[in-house]
Formats: C-alpha cells, structure tokens, sequence
C-alpha cells in the first residue's frame, strides 16, 4: 500500500527525515506556513520555499473530541472518529504552525513542552492508498 | 453630526420551523417601526446583515417596495456591527434623516462549515479537521489560563451566569438555569470547552431605527445616543481562527484595536461603562474579552467573577440578557441583539433582569471569523 501525502508541498516526501515546507519572504524575511507566494507582512511577491525546522515547542492547544464537519474534514467519523489534540508549535525563531498533536490526553500535553516532527496515518483513499499528515509528538 | 436610535425591535432567538429568515426580519423591523412610531415609507435608507439570507434586502417585500438604497452585509459574527457602522455613517454623509439596521439569520444546528479556501487556507487544513471554529476558541482560552490564572470553575461560573439571566428573558433560546457542576459534566468538545459553555447558532432577528441626534425627540423620549461604532479586522501577529500559521510576533487582536477606535470616538473610556454586552461564543471568550475591551487586567476575571462583579447587579454586569451561551447565534443578528438589550437597558426597560442604578453607558462588542470585531458605544 502506498503512502501518499495528505497534499503535494505540505512537507518533504518521501523522506526518513521529512520537514514542513513553507516560504521566506526575501524583501523582510518572515517565514510561513504553508507556501505562500505573497508576503502577508510587506505585500512583497518574492517569496522563497524555506525548509523549517524538525523541533519545536507547544505554544498552544486544545482537544478536538468530536469529528469536524464534513465537507471539509475527510478523516475517520462515527464510531471510527478518534479525539486528536491540535495546537501550535513554534519552531524556534521561524514561524508558528498549527499541526495534529499526538498526544490528546489535557494530563500529558503542557505549553512550552518539546515537540518533534513525524509523519502519521491519516485515512485511506479510494484507490487504496494510505493518506499520511504531518503531526508533532512529545519529545522523551 | 451625532446619531441617535429610537426604535429596536427583536425577533425571538432560538428555533422557528416554518419561518424564514426574511420574515423574522421583518417581524423584527416591524417592531422597531412600531418602537419609534414610524412607517416603513419614512425609513430612507437600511443596511441588512445575513450569513444564510443571500439578499436581506428582500425583506422588502414584505414591508413595501419603496425604492430606497438598501445595502446587504457579511462580516461573519460582526456582521450586525458592519450594519450599524454603516448606518450610522449614512447619516453622518448628511443625505438622509432616518433609516434602519437590520440582521436576521436561520442556521441548521451544529458548528459552522465552510470551504476552507475561501479563508484563504489550504484544503488539507480543512481534510485534515482544523477548520473547526470551536477548537480555535478552545485553544485561545487555554492557552489565557495558563498565562493569567483563569480556572475551569470560572468558566463554568460565566456559563452559568448566561443560562440564569436567559432564564429571565423571555425572547432567549435556552432559559433553564444549568449548575455550574451540569456544565462541567457536559461533554467535553474542545479542552477545556464543554458543550454547555458553547453557544449554538440558531435563528432570530433584531433591528434598529437610527435618525440625526437633532431629530431623535420627534419620534421618542427616550433615545438612546450611538457614542460610537467601529469595525476592526486582524492585524499580523493576532491570534485569530483559521490560521494555518502564525508569525513568531505576537500583536494585539482586532477586538483591542476595534475597542481603543471607539473610545477614542466616543470620548468615554471603560471606566464610564455601566453595563456591556459581550461576544461569547463561548464562557472562555467571554472572560478573554473582558480584557480585550479594557474592563480589567489580564488575570483580574477569575477574582471578579467569584465576587460575582458581572452578575446583573454587580459592578459591572455583563450579557444581561444572556448573550449568545442563552441566545444563541444567528450571526446576522447578533449585534443587534446585544445593541436592542443595552438601549432596553438604558431606558430601564429590562423588567426582571434591569440592571439597578440607572445606567447611563452601555458597551457592545462581537468578534469571529477571520479576525473581525465591532464595537459600539451607547449612552443616554
């Protein structure tokens, strides 16, 4: 089974090793996530793909304990739907990025905590193939 | 030129089967007609607020086809505020002596949904189940407990607060007191949101007749002044919902900016506000804009709500008439709710839930999607 990106220039793949792609202003130099081919903070149009960094810490988050609505969420619904924490993870000095957290239990996740990056199961596709996300784990 | 309101008329929230939203806004237009003692062939101009209703302005044809400029708006949940702004601005230009702002909405249960791309965010953000407006909010007021102190009891106390003064007020849509233990119990949705904190979107309708301050004692004895009213959208560096990133920067959010315009034009600062209507989507963005708006420090809410300072007679009641955890949400609407409870409120028309005193300053404040905000500040 093959496993295929939940979308094409999210993150490096396939990788051992995969990192979020996102963009570099070259006027000012602020960083985002995902690609973006104008700058949000100069009006600039010269932006730069950026490979960000791997480790992080947990800015902020939350619990998603109910399935999203659908359209737009495509993941697993009903009895299949799985809680799955969310937050932002700030990759030091770049930029803040809101990500699937692997952890979605409120005792084991804390702002400040060391995050990494991996790639996760998402959901099947229709031709059989296995749709993999970006997501951040608890380092240690 | 000053701008007064001399008609309100609301539209009861909650569920109507059979109803539409155009005929809910006209009901409400009806009873603010009725409320300023005037006609529908003496209104000059209007400005209509809808999420679900494409054309408000087709309201028209349950009033009359009389031919006036009638402006439809979207600003998500500030919608109302972009109507009354407008309104008010209409008659500042000087052509028109008399018009009318008006929200009606009538939404399906169960939280919004929309194409993520036309938040310009990516598709996957959507597939992958973060274009949920509940866990934006859920993580906001997380993220504020932990930097100032806030409890979970607070939030259940804020809650409850909104399910008691609903409770007094005949057009809410939830009017049953729930315990501050029944709201901590109730299905967690978004840590550390439960359901009972969140409001629901619903169906209503509220409306406003604005004239020229100089004119507002041909139609009533008591009106009410708009001090101000101002609309804001997210600057870089605010924490907003539907943001795939954010920049390492932080600033402050269209709320604060949308808050320090109105004072500023208002030439009143919140230590004159008497009474206020707040955006709360739920119990924890009630708490966070208690600050944004000025009303106390970062951190002040979890002492202040315990000594009960927000409660109808405390110092500083918030949300008397419910707010949106007892009203709930037709986002057209909304702001005119909150505008209709502080002028009732001002001309101490609020019956069982009238704030003692004789307040004579009155707030309002919405803030959703993308990153937008109004406020409006009223006074006798």
């Amino acid at each position: 089974m093959a496993r295929v990106p939940v979308a094409e220039g999210v993150f490096t793949w396939p990788s051992d090793e995969p990192q979020l792609i996102g963009s570099r202003c070259n006027q000012c130099g602020i960083v985002t996530f995902p690609r973006q081919d104008s700058c949000p903070r100069c009006a600039s149009t010269e932006m730069d793909d950026q490979l960000l960094p791997r480790r992080g810490w947990l800015w902020a988050w939350t619990t998603q304990e109910f399935p999203p609505p659908s359209p737009p969420y495509t993941g697993p619904t009903g009895d299949a739907f799985v809680p799955f924490g969310v937050g932002y993870v700030e990759l030091d000095g770049e930029v803040k990025l809101e990500t699937r957290l692997t952890e979605a239990d409120p005792e084991a996740l804390s702002i400040g905590m060391e995050m990494e990056l991996v790639v996760l199961p998402f959901r099947s596709d229709d031709d059989g193939n296995e749709v993999v996300t970006f997501a951040f784990r608890p380092v240690g | 030129m000053d701008v007064a309101i001399v008609g309100i008329g609301l539209h009861p929230f909650g569920r109507f089967p059979g109803a539409s939203g155009i005929e809910m806004g006209a009901f409400a237009i009806r009873r603010a007609l009725a409320d300023a003692g005037v006609e529908w062939r003496d209104v000059q101009f209007a400005f209509g607020g809808s999420y679900e209703v494409d054309n408000p302005d087709a309201v028209v044809a349950l009033l009359g086809l009389t031919g006036i400029p009638f402006t439809d708006v979207y600003n998500g949940c500030a919608t109302a505020a972009s109507a009354l702004t407008l309104a008010a601005d209409t008659l500042r230009l000087g052509d028109h002596d008399l018009g009318i702002a008006v929200g009606m909405d009538k939404h399906l249960p169960g939280a919004f949904s929309a194409d993520p791309r036309n938040y310009a965010c990516p598709s996957w953000y959507g597939e992958l189940g973060y274009f949920v407006t509940t866990k934006f909010f859920g993580m906001k007021i997380n993220k504020y407990m932990h930097d100032h102190g806030i409890s979970r009891s607070t939030l259940a106390k804020v809650a409850a607060k909104g399910y008691r003064n609903g409770a007094l007020n005949p057009n809410a849509f939830r009017r049953k007191p729930l315990s501050e233990e029944e709201i901590l119990a109730s299905p967690m949705l978004n840590y550390p949101l439960t359901q009972y904190m969140f409001c629901s979107p619903d169906e209503g309708a509220a409306a406003a007749v604005l004239c020229r301050a100089e004119h507002a004692h041909r139609y009533t004895d008591t009106p009410i002044y708009l001090r101000a009213a101002t609309v804001r959208t997210r600057r870089l560096g605010a924490f907003e919902v539907h943001s795939p990133w954010l920049p390492i920067e932080e600033t402050a959010g269209p709320t604060v900016d949308a808050s320090r315009a109105a004072y500023e034009m208002a030439g009143i600062g919140p230590e004159d506000v008497e009474i206020v209507q707040l955006q709360d989507t739920d119990a924890g963005a009630e708490v966070i804009h208690l600050a944004e708006n000025g009303f106390c420090a970062d951190g002040e809410q979890e002492k202040l709500v315990a000594d009960r300072a927000f409660e109808v007679d405390g110092r500083l009641p918030v949300n008397t008439d419910g707010g949106l955890i007892a009203n709930g949400e037709p986002i057209g609407a909304s702001g005119l709710r909150q505008v209709h409870e502080i002028v009732l409120q001002l001309r101490g028309q609020a019956r069982e839930r009238q704030v003692p005193g004789n307040p004579k300053v009155g707030y309002t404040q919405l803030y959703g999607a993308p990153g937008t905000a109004g406020v409006s500040i009223l006074s006798v």
